[in-house]
Formats: structure tokens, C-alpha cells, sequence
């Protein structure tokens, strides 16, 4: 009796303690209300409907039903402009201008020229914008308030920046290579949003100079007629509508370098490092972060009891490889992996599903969890950091089983 | 694309698609004659969702920061005197307090 008494008063102890976790975890991740007030479905030009967070400079992310496959559609994938001015680039006057003082000779490319004397490559990566699901951080922070849609994943063609940096001759000083666009701030005296890479990082094989996103020329709104490819990276380097690379024997002094899109050293668990911008505290953002996304589910829906539940989503890392992704459906407490499908590449969204047996009526607090060769796993609490940049605190998103 | 290739030129600016011109104005900030100051300031470079977006969540310091950012780093033309006014318009009717 006296065990059994203290097996219950245990066993109350720890539901009270999971129901009071549930609650407290349960402050459910949600945008601010004049994100969700202000936010609207509108198509530019030649793209879908897509999630509007701001007109101008335009910021549109993908809506969910954009990441049914593994290749996000060109006319779904997210939209992303620091400056205003975006002008409508004339393919056959646009030129590449390559040089710097870490090169040995400047190069002016011609599209016809970048297409016939360099070698395409195509390779699937994942571009994803810095602040994706910064909307989402607790406390909330200021900037775009994006959900998790400010990401996309596409079959990139293009010449490779090695062979055209060994074409203009890169030199032994050289520490980074910087890109700059044809956008323009409406003032002239807005500094142009300009960025670097570590030369190292501009001379893997895998980074690209893309003109063809699935198959397709770029969209306009995705950076027609060429952009910077970094499989692995964030989306920050990513530059588009492309017409300058310099080699610099010296770090790019840049606010876009200096102060923007950087994190705290050590709070991220990543590898790749770029020392020539780093700070005794920040160093730029770099790889992206092992991480999912739920598919096919919302918060909220309902489904029929006694039916197997079908769980299917998206995994994706800097590419060291998805090693495996793990479903919960009672909160936390017990995890089972999914099936994963063919992987793409390394640096592709990773397709998954899992089936879920038959549930009896009641709420279900649904999670993914993906792992990464390296052996690093989503967190289960988000790791804050000012800017909201690097978000992937495992999703949880509560259905309704009736 | 087309309008470039029409006027032969690479760099040939439009400031934003038409949907967004129609979709920005639709936007109306709160206060009434209060707003026009922000409005002024703040729209020749954005559109003014940027600060419905991120409401309710930042206090008067993190405006200010915000709008002393667009001044230093972005140089938006704002005088002085006009910080605290409109500080105290993004606090009142966009802040968290």
C-alpha cells in the first residue's frame, strides 16, 4: 500500500510536471500580431501568390503547399531584396565584371561568354534566408518577420566561380572574394549591399555562378539573369542579379559584413569558420543548421480517429548529410524514425514520412527531429540569439484527432 | 525583362512591380495626421508594413535604435528634432509598452 501510495503520488508528480512542461513548451511559436495582421497573398509579376511580409523592397516567403515536393517551383520559391530599386535586367547588355586587387587580370563576361567558355555545373541546394522563422523567436526580435517559408531548394546550372577565378588569376594575397548587384537603394547614399565570401569558400567546387534554377532561366525576383550560388551557406551570399566579383587582398569592409548578419562565436554548432571577418565575440553567419519541416500538417486540423496518420516533411543540413529524422507524436516523450526517400545531393531538402498508427481521440502534439552525419541534432529549445537568425528549435504543431 | 529589352538598356530602374504599388498603398498607418511625419521619412525608401510587421513587439529603446540605424547606416535624411517625435509615434501606437 505505502509503495503503492508512493507510485501514485510519483506518478501524479509526473504529470503535473508534464503537464506543466506541456504548458510551458506549449506557449505555442507564433508570429507577432502585426506580422499575422499585416501579412497578405500577392503575386508579383510572374510568381504565384506567394506570403507577402513586406511590398517594398519586396520580401515574399513560400507558403507551405510550395514545399509538397523536394524542388521548390521557381514561381513558389521565396523572395528576398535588402534595397528597393531592382532593375529589369537586358540579358544580352548585361555584363560580369571580375577583378580586384586579388586578381591578376579583370575579365567583362557576356552571358553567351559565361554559358560557352566555363563548364556548367548543376548540383540541388537548399537557399535559405538567414532570419528564416525569425518570426518565430521568443522573445521576438525586430527585422522581416519571417515564418518558415523564406527557404527553397532548386536544381542550380551555372559556371563554376573557381574556373572563372582562375581565368582572371587569383592571387596568393587573396583573402575574400566580394559580390555586389544591380540593385539600388532609392537614395544614392544608402551603402550598396555588397558581401564576401572566404576565398577558400569561393573556390569550392560547389560554389556557382547560376543562370538556370530548374531547369529555367532565374526569375526576376530570384535574381535574373545570374547569381551566387553557395551550396551550404546561408542565403546572405547568395547575391543576385550578379555584375561584379572583385578578389580582395583585404576583408570587405562592408555594414553588410561588419554588423549585419553575424552571430555570437561558439553558440551554433558549426564548422565552417570565416576568420578574416571574425570578431573576438561574431563572426559572420556561415553554414546553414541541421533542420525540418512538417509538410503536411497545420496547427489545428482534425482528423478522423482509427485512420493511420500520415507524417511527411523535409530534412536539410549544410550538407554533411541527413543521417536520420525522428517523429514524436506524444510531446517529446518517445521518438521513431522516419523513412527517408532518395536523397537529391548533399546539399538538397531531404523528403521523409512516417505513418502513424491509428490514435484514439484527443489532441496530438506532433515533432520532427532531424540528425546530421556529424551527429548534430535539432535543438529542443530555441538557442536566442538577437538577430533571430539561425532558427531550427524543433517544430511542434498540435492536430486534433475526433 | 521585357521593358528592359524594349528600351535596350540593362540598368532600367522600376522602383516596384505594380502589384506592390497597388498592394503598399493600401497600407494606413494609425494617428491620423500624426502618422504623416513617419510616413514622410520612412517611405522613401520602404513601404510601410515594415512597421505593422514588427508590432507589437519592440520597445521605445528598440525603435529608436531602429530609426537611428535607418539614419547612420541607411542615411535617411532625418533631422534631429524630429527623432524623439517620431520615436514617440512608433513607441505609442507600434510598441510593446
Amino acid at each position: 500500500m505505502q509503495t503503492r501510495r508512493s507510485f501514485m503520488r510519483l506518478a501524479a508528480g509526473g504529470i503535473a510536471l508534464a503537464e506543466a512542461g506541456l504548458i510551458g513548451s506549449w506557449a505555442r511559436a507564433e508570429l507577432p500580431q502585426g506580422t499575422l495582421d499585416s501579412q497578405v497573398r500577392d503575386a508579383l509579376p510572374g510568381k504565384q501568390p506567394l506570403i507577402k511580409r513586406t511590398f517594398r523592397p519586396p520580401n515574399y516567403e513560400s507558403p507551405l503547399e510550395s514545399f509538397h515536393d523536394v524542388l521548390t517551383p521557381n514561381d513558389n520559391f521565396f523572395v528576398r531584396w535588402h534595397l528597393a530599386n531592382i532593375p529589369h535586367i537586358d540579358v544580352h547588355t548585361w555584363r560580369l565584371n571580375v577583378g580586384g586587387d586579388g586578381a591578376e587580370r579583370s575579365l567583362d563576361l557576356s552571358m553567351d561568354e559565361l554559358k560557352r567558355d566555363f563548364e556548367a555545373a548543376e548540383l540541388v541546394a537548399v537557399c535559405q534566408c538567414a532570419g528564416n522563422r525569425r518570426g518565430f523567436s521568443a522573445p521576438h526580435v525586430a527585422g522581416v518577420e519571417w515564418g518558415s517559408g523564406a527557404m527553397g531548394n532548386a536544381r542550380w546550372k551555372g559556371a563554376r566561380l573557381k574556373d572563372i577565378l582562375a581565368r582572371a588569376g587569383l592571387k596568393s594575397e587573396a583573402v575574400e572574394v566580394a559580390f555586389n548587384g544591380s540593385d539600388r537603394a532609392p537614395l544614392d547614399s544608402t551603402p550598396a549591399f555588397v558581401k564576401s565570401l572566404p576565398a577558400w569558400k569561393a573556390m569550392d567546387e560547389n560554389t556557382l555562378v547560376a543562370y538556370e534554377m530548374n531547369g529555367a532561366a532565374l526569375p526576376h525576383w530570384n535574381g535574373f539573369p545570374a547569381r551566387i550560388v553557395v551550396p551550404g551557406w546561408s542565403a546572405t551570399y547568395w547575391m543576385k542579379q550578379v555584375v561584379s566579383i572583385r578578389a580582395l587582398a583585404q576583408p570587405l569592409a562592408s555594414y553588410w559584413m561588419h554588423t549585419a548578419y553575424r552571430v555570437p562565436i561558439g553558440k551554433f554548432p558549426i564548422i565552417d569558420r570565416f576568420t578574416s571577418q571574425e570578431s573576438v565575440t561574431t563572426t559572420p553567419i556561415t553554414e546553414i543548421l541541421i533542420n525540418s519541416l512538417i509538410t503536411n500538417l497545420s496547427d489545428g486540423e482534425r482528423f478522423a480517429a482509427g485512420q493511420p496518420l500520415q507524417i511527411k516533411g523535409l530534412a536539410w543540413d549544410a550538407g554533411y548529410g541527413i543521417r536520420g529524422v525522428e517523429i514524436s507524436v506524444d510531446d517529446g516523450r518517445s521518438w521513431q524514425s522516419a523513412t527517408l526517400s532518395e536523397s537529391q545531393g548533399r546539399f538538397s531538402f531531404r523528403a521523409w514520412q512516417f505513418t502513424c498508427p491509428p490514435r484514439a481521440a484527443g489532441r496530438l502534439f506532433v515533432m520532427a527531429r532531424a540528425s546530421n552525419s556529424q551527429g548534430t541534432v535539432q535543438p529542443a529549445e530555441l538557442i536566442f540569439n538577437g538577430p533571430g537568425y539561425h532558427n531550427n528549435v524543433v517544430q511542434k504543431i498540435a492536430i486534433d484527432i475526433v | 525583362m521585357t521593358i528592359g529589352s524594349r528600351f535596350g538598356s540593362a540598368l532600367l530602374f522600376s522602383i516596384c512591380a505594380a502589384s506592390a504599388i497597388g498592394g503598399e498603398s493600401s497600407i494606413k498607418l494609425a494617428g491620423g495626421a500624426q502618422a504623416t511625419q513617419v510616413q514622410l521619412r520612412c517611405s522613401t525608401c520602404h513601404s510601410l508594413d515594415y512597421i505593422l510587421m514588427n508590432s507589437p513587439i519592440l520597445t521605445r529603446a528598440a525603435w529608436e535604435a531602429e530609426v537611428r540605424k535607418m539614419m547612420k547606416i541607411m542615411a535617411a535624411p532625418i533631422p534631429e528634432d524630429e527623432v524623439a517625435p517620431i520615436v514617440d509615434y512608433l513607441s505609442q501606437y507600434y510598441g510593446s509598452n
